[in-house]
């Protein structure tokens, strides 16, 4: 398994966020919701850490809220991602493994969910919910955001299916849970986690949506709700780069390097995207969405249908982000 | 005889999403405790209006969303109000129409993007074809960009744009769609001055889908390059230029498909672009009706973006069934 150099620059990224979100509280150390100074304050107003990007509307540590909204942002798309990634595995391996009525009955319903624009149910749940945190958010999130990923795993569980070590498992005994888990599962790991890291980025992006539009958690910095007051206060226009320029190339580096980590491990478990012998590595998208009710032809375990399912999610999702879901 | 049962069967899907889509909009936001309609009376008495004009209110209300019948004839009564086209009164800027506030706000964002995402399309497919077959430093570059711009969540773009070319070199200007003191009309004047404000927030969105299309291009392009039937046709000696003929109509296909589902997210599709530009269509009335609970045109905009995005589905899927053989195949063979 060879990971190219554009892997481990994504990953490098990836990590960065990560340690600013997880690490960077403790490393600051002031409280966001703490008034420092007055209204947009130039960074480096006052001494220390704190200073380092000037104050907002409020006049709190834009420092402070960053890396506090890093955090919210990355804890919604990372439990969001979970709730998302479970439902999917559990209904796409179901349908593609039981085949047969089942199968139907449970792709039925993900179509009907993947044709009503996500970001539509999630407007209307976080409208309706009578007080929203980090929790319900991500929940909201992640039970809308399951049906692709579902596809994709069916795909994948169908060709499966039909292959020789599953007769071998039936003849010996073994459980169809059994063999769901330990002679099914394991063919689809690689799919299941390129499937995670892009439902993590789409659903931060849909936090940041959903926080822009005055839907966001009520009493915790995100990045969306940072991009949110920078709007309502007029940052822009009144010139206070520090406000908004922050979130929204903090925003920018968590999707393009959970893509590029994404789209770099697609080429590495699918030799057949890559460009034939002189050419570069290069990841296989397509648009095919639209049409994945066709069968995949047979052979190749559903290198086609995988990757192209998993890519133009990533275009509709980022299309859709208010849309979407954007 | 086979395509026939297939768009049959599609039709039906549709009608079954689109029923779910419904009950969804009827039923969740009327879970929320408290009587919308009460809560909203209550607090425009603090607002000091005349009690006469407040027991209007409240009887119309009750009268159009029937809140004094039983759930479900509720519905019903919802149902035959959108059979009718009518989308209800808005809670906030009573007496107007949901219709007139959506018919005043749809024409700038379909203005926005629209060609946007026709402009994108088409450049951002040229530029896939040519990274894909010329490779190299040009391929390089455009894809590693396209990659980025298309990773970009499109907001962001549109507040550095805003900043650099509104404020910091202010070659636009800061937001809005029309100068102060015009009215929306057709006019030359009305429509020189829009188009200034136009620029900016088109810039923001044609960027994002060129971005977005010519890593989708590229990538089917260069599958189909590597493919067995581009390799057979090498063999037999077929020259280059015929050769990109074939790939290239394999490879739109999904592109076209790309284009019409584009189409139809249109109303959803930008919604924060407005709120960054402060551009009167969708977003922004959304926002507003988000800031005031207002119900009524919440609902309208959730259904219209539905409705939209699952007749565009619906038309590819069609459009499918007359172009894609495979389709015909299992449809017509004793496959189902």
């Amino acid at each position: 398994m060879r990971f190219s150099g554009r892997f481990y620059f994504g990953a490098t990224l990836v990590i960065l966020v990560l340690l600013v979100g997880f690490i960077g509280p403790f490393i600051v150390g002031v409280d966001p919701n703490a008034s420092i100074g007055g209204l947009y304050d130039k960074p480096g107003t006052g001494p220390g850490m704190q200073w380092w990007l000037g104050t907002d509307n409020e006049g709190q540590s834009v420092m402070s809220n960053l890396v506090y909204g890093t955090r919210t942002s990355l804890l919604v798309g990372l439990i969001a991602g979970i709730i998302a990634s479970s439902i999917g595995l559990v209904i796409g391996l179901i349908a593609g493994y039981a085949g047969g009525m089942l199968e139907e009955i449970l792709m039925g319903l993900t179509n009907i969910v993947l044709a009503i624009p996500s970001i539509v149910i999630v407007i209307l749940l976080s409208v309706s919910l009578p007080r929203r945190d980090i929790f319900t958010l991500a929940l909201v999130i992640g039970i809308t955001a399951w049906p692709w990923t579902a596809r994709a795993v069916r795909a994948q569980a169908t060709s499966v299916r039909t292959r020789e070590h599953i007769e071998v498992a039936k003849m010996s005994g073994a459980k169809f849970w059994s063999i769901l888990a330990w002679d099914v599962l394991p063919y689809l790991l690689s799919y299941v986690v390129m499937a995670f890291v892009l439902q993590v980025a789409s659903a931060i992006l849909t936090e940041s949506s959903l926080s822009m539009l005055g839907l966001g958690p009520s009493n915790i910095v995100s990045i969306g709700m940072m991009l949110n007051w920078a709007l309502a206060w007029g940052s822009i226009r009144v010139g206070a780069w520090w406000a908004f320029i922050p979130p929204t190339v903090m925003l920018t580096l968590i999707a393009f390097s959970l893509y590029l980590v994404q789209s770099s491990l697609d080429e590495v478990f699918n030799p057949r995207l890559r460009r034939g012998k002189k050419r570069k590595l290069v990841p296989a998208a397509s648009g095919g969405a639209a049409t994945a009710e066709i069968d995949e032809p047979e052979g190749e375990p559903g290198a086609s249908v995988g990757p192209a399912a998993l890519m133009s999610a990533t275009v509709a999702e980022g299309k859709d982000s208010g849309g979407t879901t954007q | 005889m086979g395509l026939g049962r297939y768009l049959l069967r599609k039709f039906l899907w549709y009608l079954g999403a689109l029923l779910v889509a419904l009950l969804l909009n009827f039923f969740l936001p009327r879970l929320i405790p408290g009587n919308p309609v009460d809560a909203l009376v209550g607090r425009l008495s603090q607002g000091g209006a005349g009690s006469d004009q407040l027991q209007a209110m409240h009887t119309q209300y009750v009268k159009e969303f029937g809140l004094d019948k039983p759930m479900w004839q509720q519905f019903f009564i919802y149902l035959g109000n959108l059979a009718k086209g009518d989308l209800g009164t808005s809670f906030m800027q009573y007496p107007a129409s949901v219709n007139k506030l959506v018919g005043d706000a749809l024409p700038f964002s379909v203005a926005l993007q629209l060609p946007a995402i026709l402009f994108g399309w088409l450049i951002g497919n040229l530029l896939g074809a040519i990274a894909a077959f010329k490779g190299g430093w040009f391929d390089k570059g455009a894809f590693v960009g396209s990659l980025f711009l298309s990773s970009m969540p499109y907001y962001c773009l549109a507040i550095l744009l805003l900043f650099g070319l509104a404020v910091w070199y202010p070659m636009f200007p800061q937001g809005r769609a029309y100068s102060l003191g015009l009215t929306p009309e057709f006019s030359f004047t009305f429509l020189n001055d829009a188009i200034s404000y136009w620029w900016l927030p088109f810039l923001s969105l044609v960027l994002i889908f060129i971005g977005g299309q010519a890593v989708g291009m590229r990538s089917m392009a260069i599958y189909e390059l590597g493919s067995d039937y581009v390799n057979y046709g090498r063999g037999l000696g077929m020259k280059d230029s015929q050769m990109v003929r074939y790939i290239f109509r394999n490879a739109m296909l999904p592109q076209i498909t790309g284009l019409a589902l584009s189409i139809g997210g249109l109303v959803g599709g930008a919604l924060i672009t407005e709120l960054v530009f402060n551009y009167p269509g969708m977003g922004s009335l959304l926002f507003g009706a988000i800031s005031s609970n207002d119900y009524p045109v919440i609902q309208a905009i959730t259904l219209i973006i539905t409705v939209t995005v699952l007749m565009a589905n619906f038309a590819v899927e069609v459009l499918y069934g007359f172009i894609d053989p495979r389709i015909k195949a299992t449809q017509g063979g004793d496959k189902s």
